[in-house]
């Protein structure tokens, strides 16, 4: 049941963004958009704001912030390291840590699965700030189980708050740091095969009639944080072909570890590293979930995907993030015809300078 | 990777075929009084149409037909940037080079009258078109009204009492030369329309480009594609009447031929539908050798007794026109919410209803001009065969095609003069000893293999019907001078109609053995004439040596939802039949597998 503190992913309505932040909300609306979405519940930012108001926050917070100095980046990892111990050793609400232990076993009811292992992520949020990002500036924690596990890294994501990443920003956008709420996400984990990301439109030219895909084996950390050159293909939107697919070495992987708490990277085999991290089958499926996105968001999104490996082929694509493509949206969009111009004047200029295209002939590698 | 090709004086005989040249009109093989013209210049062969050498009155229809193309270009609608398509032969295969106009003043004093002629049929086009079905019509009936008879003993009575004043030599000639005038006719009205209908086709696919960098040539032409069109009824037809056989228990008939089947609904069927429908070349119409249904049962009763056994099977053997029609509209929908402003879709909305407009004619005229009338006249010239054989100038009917079309008055005259005179003609000793030695010649020059191309390529092909006929470009030029392979030694051509499929080749090099196809086997052909469309239905693939996205094969196989790889130019030398292949249409690669 979603409360004050909780708001589980498919009762998300839309004025629960301000409490839940960006990156839950586009959750919500994913799951709204019969997009499949692991399920998963956020910590609003209420939970959060009754440790911050928390009055031994209040004052050494403040009394902490006073003393730094911005242009000292070992004075601020050493204060970043203050404020989280301090944040993290506080013993949480007692109504908040019901409501996280509660919704958590929930989960792992709904999950059929005890102790069902979750990714818990930051989500932060500025009411009055719409337009600032903080992406990856904050903590994701893979592979927590347990609900005592669980508590402690939700508190680890409010500390994030006060990363020194996190702190200089604000300080160079002018931004007070009593602005900035943070809600967290608690969302069963997936064990990728494979992942990466989809643009509903090809980076190089704009061409919105097809789906660019990146991908590599494992966790989708490696694709965005740029660990690995990811296998790369174009799909096309309409009718559904792969038409250019570019397979890299992809040298390393993040999985799960031993333990099965938590993750590590691990060296890719030379045969794995030359095979494509995804197949073509689950490549359209892919292309199927980025258009529905983009159709739901009305715009070109920018997808995270990943392929679990304990699902069959056909239902094991899940989709964990969309946002708006940022990019060519702000460009000025691609014109073709010209205006005032008949069709005869059109054929005459294609006579003149005929297609030397033939786009389907794919280019030799190297040499032409 | 060599840069350039053979230069046609660097050409050999075959042994055996030394004198080729005077079995065409002078005017047709390379010869030294035009070298420099001629080497200077890059030549293709043109292995859609003549992938055979020809004999030398099948020769009349490559002259016909792009002379009648050229002069549509040149001197109807003035093409801004092109005159016609040069033609020439070597040791009896055909090349072509298309002819640019290269002034930059010249091309554009053209362009306002091509504006004003062009415009005009696009703006008339349905009418026009009516017209045009109209008169072709006709054309085919006068053609069909000629007849070759033997020279009588003595003129009939009433050519006397009604005061004729001519007789029946006279009458043959004439005949012939009628039916000349009717064959290049045929190839004017051919080229009425299609020379214009691929520059709007260009048009609705360059803004298709423009808009969409990355959209597949399949998908533009699936745009356009999935209306029915004459040019699938034969095949329609056959369809049904594989289905009265199933539906009358006549599977027994069947197997007897049409002698077994006659008094049966079956019969009713295929006499009211065997013309026009199937007047169907199982070749590509331009042989006299190319077998037509009508008058080789066999052949379709054989694809019949394929599509009994499919509906025994359980299998809908129709054609999804519903379900094509019905993804065409969703693929069409979905580009058009893609574009950018209404401005745009304006103007695609426009392009691609231009492009439907013309695109039935695109893919009709083949059947009344190749194969309907191209089997009318050829049985014409076989009649006339008749003669000759009966006056004993030809010890064959279909010996008639080793005369020249103007040696055909010659021998007329001969056999004529003879019979006016009372005397005897000279062709019954001369052409059976003349013919015997021109097959000599041609069989010669079939054990040839012509290089796909002569002289060297230019940096870039631009003329638009080269690149949208014959799917001649840059990159297709490329691949024959590295020998069409890529880096893992597969082959690799056109994406011509999409999906993968993987099976046992069977290289057919002859419409007269598509029988020999298995289901599942991967057809490799040197090209796909449309008469092949039962073998459709049994094949997982295509891969042809020479064609681009609009040839027949290409176009077939989008129809029927088959991978298809066209234009490889080296598929059936390359592949032997068994050998396991995977073909991937979205691509345009051919793989061997192990």
């Amino acid at each position: 049941m979603s409360n004050r503190f909780i708001v589980w992913f498919n009762d998300y309505r839309p004025d629960d963004r301000p409490r839940v932040g960006g990156k839950n909300a586009g959750l919500g609306e994913m799951i709204n958009a019969d997009l499949p979405v692991p399920p998963g519940f956020a910590v609003t930012t209420e939970g959060f704001e009754t440790i911050r108001n928390h009055p031994r926050t209040v004052e050494e917070v403040r009394e902490l912030l006073a003393t730094v100095d911005f242009g000292d980046p070992p004075g601020i990892r050493e204060l970043s390291r203050k404020i989280r111990s301090l944040i993290e050793a506080l013993p949480m609400a007692a109504d908040v840590e019901e409501s996280i232990r509660l919704a958590y076993t929930q989960l792992c009811g709904r999950c059929k699965q005890d102790d069902v292992p979750v990714a818990v992520r930051s989500s932060a949020t500025a009411e009055d700030l719409p337009d600032a990002s903080f992406a990856g500036q904050q903590d994701t924690f893979l592979w927590i189980r347990g609900a005592d596990s669980v508590v402690q890294h939700v508190k680890r994501c409010w500390s994030s708050l006060f990363t020194d990443r996190a702190m200089s920003y604000r300080h160079e956008m002018g931004h007070d740091h009593e602005v900035v709420s943070m809600s967290v996400a608690v969302q069963q984990m997936v064990d990728p095969k494979s992942a990466g990301v989809a643009f509903t439109l090809d980076p190089a030219t704009g061409d919105r009639s097809q789906v660019a895909i990146e991908s590599s084996w494992g966790l989708g950390e490696a694709v965005v944080s740029g660990e690995v050159t990811p296998d790369n293909f174009l799909v096309d939107k309409v009718i559904l072909e792969i038409h250019s697919r570019t397979i890299s070495p992809k040298h390393t992987e993040l999985v799960m570890r031993a333990d099965g708490n938590g993750v590590e990277w691990h060296d890719v085999t030379a045969e794995r590293q030359q095979a494509p991290s995804v197949s073509d089958a689950e490549l359209l499926e892919i292309t199927r979930m980025a258009k529905a996105a983009e159709r739901y968001f009305g715009a070109p999104q920018d997808v995270e995907w990943a392929v679990d490996r304990h699902l069959p082929e056909g239902r094991n694509i899940v989709m964990l993030q969309s946002r708006p493509e940022t990019v060519w949206s702000r460009k000025a969009p691609r014109q073709v015809s010209e205006p005032g111009s008949g069709f005869m004047d059109s054929i005459v200029s294609t006579l003149l300078s005929p297609v030397h295209t033939r786009g389907s002939v794919p280019a030799d590698d190297g040499e032409a | 990777m060599a840069n350039r090709f053979p230069s046609p004086f660097e050409a050999e005989t075959p042994p055996g075929a030394e004198g080729w040249e005077d079995l065409y009109t002078y005017s047709l093989p390379f010869s030294e009084d035009r070298r420099d013209y001629e080497e200077a210049t890059f030549w293709f062969q043109d292995s859609i149409h003549w992938a055979e050498p020809l004999t030398p009155w099948d020769a009349t229809w490559y002259e016909y037909a792009i002379a009648a193309l050229s002069q549509y270009n040149t001197r109807h609608y003035l093409i801004p940037p092109a005159l016609g398509i040069d033609y020439r032969l070597l040791n009896g295969y055909a090349y072509l080079t298309p002819v640019p106009v290269l002034d930059g003043a010249e091309i554009e004093a053209r362009v306002p009258q091509f504006m004003e002629r062009a415009g005009f049929y696009f703006m008339n086009w349905g009418d026009l078109y009516d017209k045009w079905l109209v008169k072709m019509k006709d054309l085919i009936a006068e053609m069909e009204a000629i007849s070759f008879s033997p020279l009588p003993e003595k003129e009939d009575m009433e050519v006397i009492t009604e005061g004729h004043g001519t007789g029946s030599g006279l009458t043959i000639q004439e005949e012939y030369r009628g039916l000349l005038n009717l064959g290049l006719k045929l190839w004017h009205y051919h080229f009425e329309f299609l020379n214009l209908g691929y520059a709007a086709y260009l048009d609705y696919f360059g803004f298709c480009k423009q808009a969409f960098p990355n959209i597949p040539d399949l998908a533009i032409a699936r745009m356009v594609a999935g209306v029915e069109v004459d040019l699938f009824r034969p095949d329609e037809e056959l369809k049904k009447l594989a289905a009265i056989v199933v539906d009358n228990g006549l599977e027994d008939q069947l197997a007897g031929g049409l002698a077994a089947l006659e008094g049966t609904p079956f019969m009713d069927h295929w006499n009211s539908v065997k013309h026009p429908w199937f007047n169907y070349s199982a070749g590509n119409g331009f042989y006299h050798s190319d077998k037509v249904w009508i008058e080789h049962p066999e052949i379709p009763l054989g694809f019949v007794a394929g599509y009994v056994e499919r509906i025994k099977a359980g299998e809908d053997i129709s054609r999804p026109i519903e379900r094509i029609r019905e993804e065409r509209d969703r693929i069409v929908e979905e580009y058009t919410a893609l574009l950018s402003s209404d401005e745009d879709r304006e103007a695609f909305q426009g392009k691609l209803g231009l492009a439907r407009v013309v695109f039935p004619y695109v893919e009709n005229h083949n059947f009344y001009v190749e194969h309907w009338s191209h089997s009318v006249m050829f049985r014409k010239m076989k009649e006339l065969g008749d003669v000759f054989v009966k006056e004993g100038f030809l010890a064959s009917r279909e010996d008639v095609f080793y005369m020249k079309r103007d040696e055909v008055n010659e021998a007329l005259w001969d056999m004529y003069s003879a019979w006016a005179v009372g005397t005897s003609p000279r062709g019954p000793v001369y052409w059976p000893r003349e013919v015997a030695r021109r097959k000599g010649i041609v069989d010669a020059l079939r054990q040839w293999t012509p290089s796909p191309a002569l002289g060297e390529p230019p940096e870039v092909v631009t003329e638009p019907f080269t690149i949208m006929l014959w799917g001649i470009t840059s990159e297709s030029i490329g691949m024959w001078l590295g020998a069409g392979e890529d880096a893992d030694g597969g082959l690799r051509g056109f994406a011509a109609s999409p999906g993968v499929a993987e099976g046992p080749a069977r290289v057919i090099m002859s419409a007269d053995d598509i029988g020999q196809l298995e289901e599942g086997e991967i057809l490799v052909a040197p090209i796909t004439a449309p008469s092949w469309a039962p073998a459709f239905g049994t094949i997982g693939a295509a891969v042809t040596d020479i064609g681009g996205m609009m040839s027949h094969a290409a176009i077939v196989c989008r129809e029927y939802g088959l991978p298809a790889v066209t234009g490889t130019a080296f598929g059936t030398r390359d592949i032997e039949t068994g050998t396991m292949l995977r073909v991937d249409g979205s691509s345009g690669t051919v793989t061997v597998l192990d």
